[in-house]
């Protein structure tokens, strides 16, 4: 193995932002992947934010949802934007970058720099494209658990995430619980549920049926399936909400007009909202890799790897959880949260649930939610504590 | 940390240290925080109103929010020394099955409960014909959450009915103090505004 620097797709918008560090593994660190293929040469992209200390016993590694990446509290070096978790990770925050060792990493199958379809097969020399293999969440955590290795970290004190970042920080701790002090996930579910599958595939379709897709050659070919990414997101970004938040936020309010304007060009708000979503979108993200790591939620099932009952993923478990969900989340909602919950507690597991009063729906886990913060801390500190952390 | 409620120290001096203790109904979780600062207990909580399960959490408790008639099963064989259900009993809408489930979860339980014998109650209904309201019973009747009281005799009864053997049991005076009884006397089931019990399931596990 040897450190790489970082390969984006874009251009950095952000020079002075920091870009990150990226370890190209070898041959000796192949990765064995769930579909039964294997990457023999693959990349980890990667940010870290606070001192490892000299017990190496205060990292944290944070996991990203769908469409993160590995710049949770640092400036974005392709959109110039700051990380997707200002809230939660950096100094004097719940994740405490003055006390704690954070690291993040792009995940496998992601497109800004870790080993995805948009990377160049080492045996090829030309974009992986559809012959990337299938990833799952497991392979995610594995390649995860390789890159700890590589840094010296043995035992992580928390593995926290939202969304599918939940669902690496659940999985971490049935694979390697010995390795995981605490977890912590948030807003998640231990199997991706028919409805949540259901809205990947109409993504998925969406950006398939663009011409420019190309049966996934289009960086060969030269083009961007932008059309179909776009609306893949802007149905997506819509379960990320919630039928009172799009209400408070846009009603029925007309975007730079008095009346509707009997055409189908944006009339309402929440329409160019919308569209301004899409577009956004896809400025930073890769096609493919939308495809493949949605297709990696769909897979997720916990239970199914044990027998079809949760309660034997964490048999003899020593890590802590605390579980958070949101009451307007209806993409994860409470119920599946709280299955999560019981399931721990009937492999007597020591155990945390709360859920938090909230209307902004799925994306309330990224946003500025005090009662999280107040339960993430408290959670964190009594963990740091019971480790011997100042 | 500001001292323990005496019904709750009571409690707290029948947990040996380093226990592993189920707190059912924890509310805000005082005697869980003060059994993990001075027992050193690996404590965990389960508690029915959503604000006090996050103000548990934040206090670095493990608790989840969660309903003790419809999630105790949920819960291994004898995995926690002790379970606890603290004035919790006569609000549940299945005291038996939740006593059951108790003795089922814990190697030891402990239950405290009001007592509906105590003399005041039964001058409320006796002479004035009305529904009880005194100190541990303040609430109305159409707006109780105590919608199965019972009688230190009461649940003497159940805990032979669950299979329970008493290993102590104390009255609780209106003033908060702790005197041992014996369970099956008739003085506390007058006297004692509450009790609390130790109890142990016959081997059947």
């Amino acid at each position: 193995m040897a450190e790489t620097a970082p390969k984006f797709l874009r251009p950095l918008s952000a020079p002075g932002a920091d870009v990150g560090r990226a370890i190209g593994f070898g041959p000796d660190d192949a990765l064995t992947l769930d579909c039964g293929r294997s990457l023999e040469s693959w990349t980890c992209a990667y940010t870290t934010c606070g001192t490892l200390n000299a017990a190496r016993s205060n990292a944290v590694l944070v996991c990203h949802a769908l469409t993160g990446d590995q710049f949770v509290a640092g400036a974005h070096p392709v959109t110039g934007k700051p990380g997707w978790w200002p809230a939660m990770v950096g100094p004097g925050k719940p994740i405490d970058t003055d006390r704690f060792f954070v690291v993040c990493a792009n995940v496998l199958g992601g497109c800004m720099g870790t080993s995805g379809p948009a990377e160049i097969d080492p045996a090829t020399g030309e974009p992986y494209g559809l012959t990337f293999p299938l990833v799952t969440i497991r392979d995610m955590v594995r390649a995860q658990a390789k890159l700890l290795d590589a840094l010296g970290i043995g035992k992580v004190l928390c593995v926290a995430g939202g969304s599918m970042g939940g669902m690496q920080a659940l999985q971490w701790a049935a694979l390697y619980p010995e390795r995981v002090v605490s977890a912590m996930p948030i807003a998640t579910a231990a199997r991706h549920s028919a409805q949540n599958i259901a809205f990947h595939e109409v993504g998925r379709q969406a950006i398939m049926a663009d011409p420019q897709w190309r049966g996934g050659r289009y960086q060969k070919d030269g083009t961007q399936p932008s059309k179909g990414l776009a609306v893949a997101r802007m149905a997506a970004h819509i379960t990320y909400l919630s039928e009172a938040a799009l209400q408070r936020k846009f009603g029925r309010s007309l975007q730079d007009r008095a009346e509707i304007s009997f055409a189908f060009a944006p009339d309402f708000q929440v329409e160019s909202y919308l569209h301004h979503q899409g577009m956004s979108f896809v400025d930073r993200f890769d096609a493919n890799s939308y495809l493949y790591i949605t297709r990696a939620m769909d897979y997720f099932d916990l239970a199914a790897d044990y027998g079809g009952v949760l309660a034997e993923a964490f048999r003899g478990i020593r890590t802590r959880f605390c579980i958070v969900s949101f009451t307007s989340d209806w993409l994860f909602p409470t119920i599946e949260n709280k299955r999560i919950a019981h399931a721990l507690s009937a492999a007597a597991a020591t155990v945390s649930f709360v859920e938090i009063e909230s209307d902004r729906g799925h994306d309330a886990f990224l946003l500025d939610e005090p009662e999280m913060f107040a339960a993430l801390r408290g959670f964190l500190n009594a963990v740091a504590q019971s480790e011997g952390l100042e | 940390m500001t001292p323990l409620r005496p019904d709750l120290a009571a409690i707290a001096a029948m947990i040996p240290d380093g226990a592993r203790v189920l707190d059912i109904g924890c509310g805000d979780g005082s005697l869980l925080e003060h059994l993990v600062a001075t027992k050193k207990v690996d404590g965990r909580g389960l508690e029915l109103s959503q604000p006090n399960v996050n103000a548990c959490v934040a206090r670095g408790l493990a608790v989840i929010q969660g309903d003790a008639d419809a999630d105790l099963h949920e819960y291994p064989s004898q995995v926690f020394d002790v379970a606890i259900l603290s004035q919790t009993i006569q609000a549940t809408r299945h005291p038996r099955t939740v006593l059951i489930e108790l003795l089922r979860i814990g190697r030891r339980t402990v239950v405290s409960l009001p007592n509906f014998g105590h003399w005041n109650v039964r001058l409320h209904l006796g002479i004035h014909g009305r529904m009880p309201r005194t100190q541990a019973l303040g609430h109305a009747w159409y707006e109780t959450p105590n919608i199965h009281l019972c009688t230190i005799a009461d649940f003497v009864a159940l805990t032979r009915d669950a299979g329970a053997t008493i290993e102590r049991a104390l009255a609780l005076s209106a003033s908060g103090r702790t005197y041992p009884m014996r369970a099956d006397s008739w003085g506390p089931n007058l006297f004692a505004e509450g009790a609390i019990f130790l109890l142990r399931p016959v081997a059947r596990f």
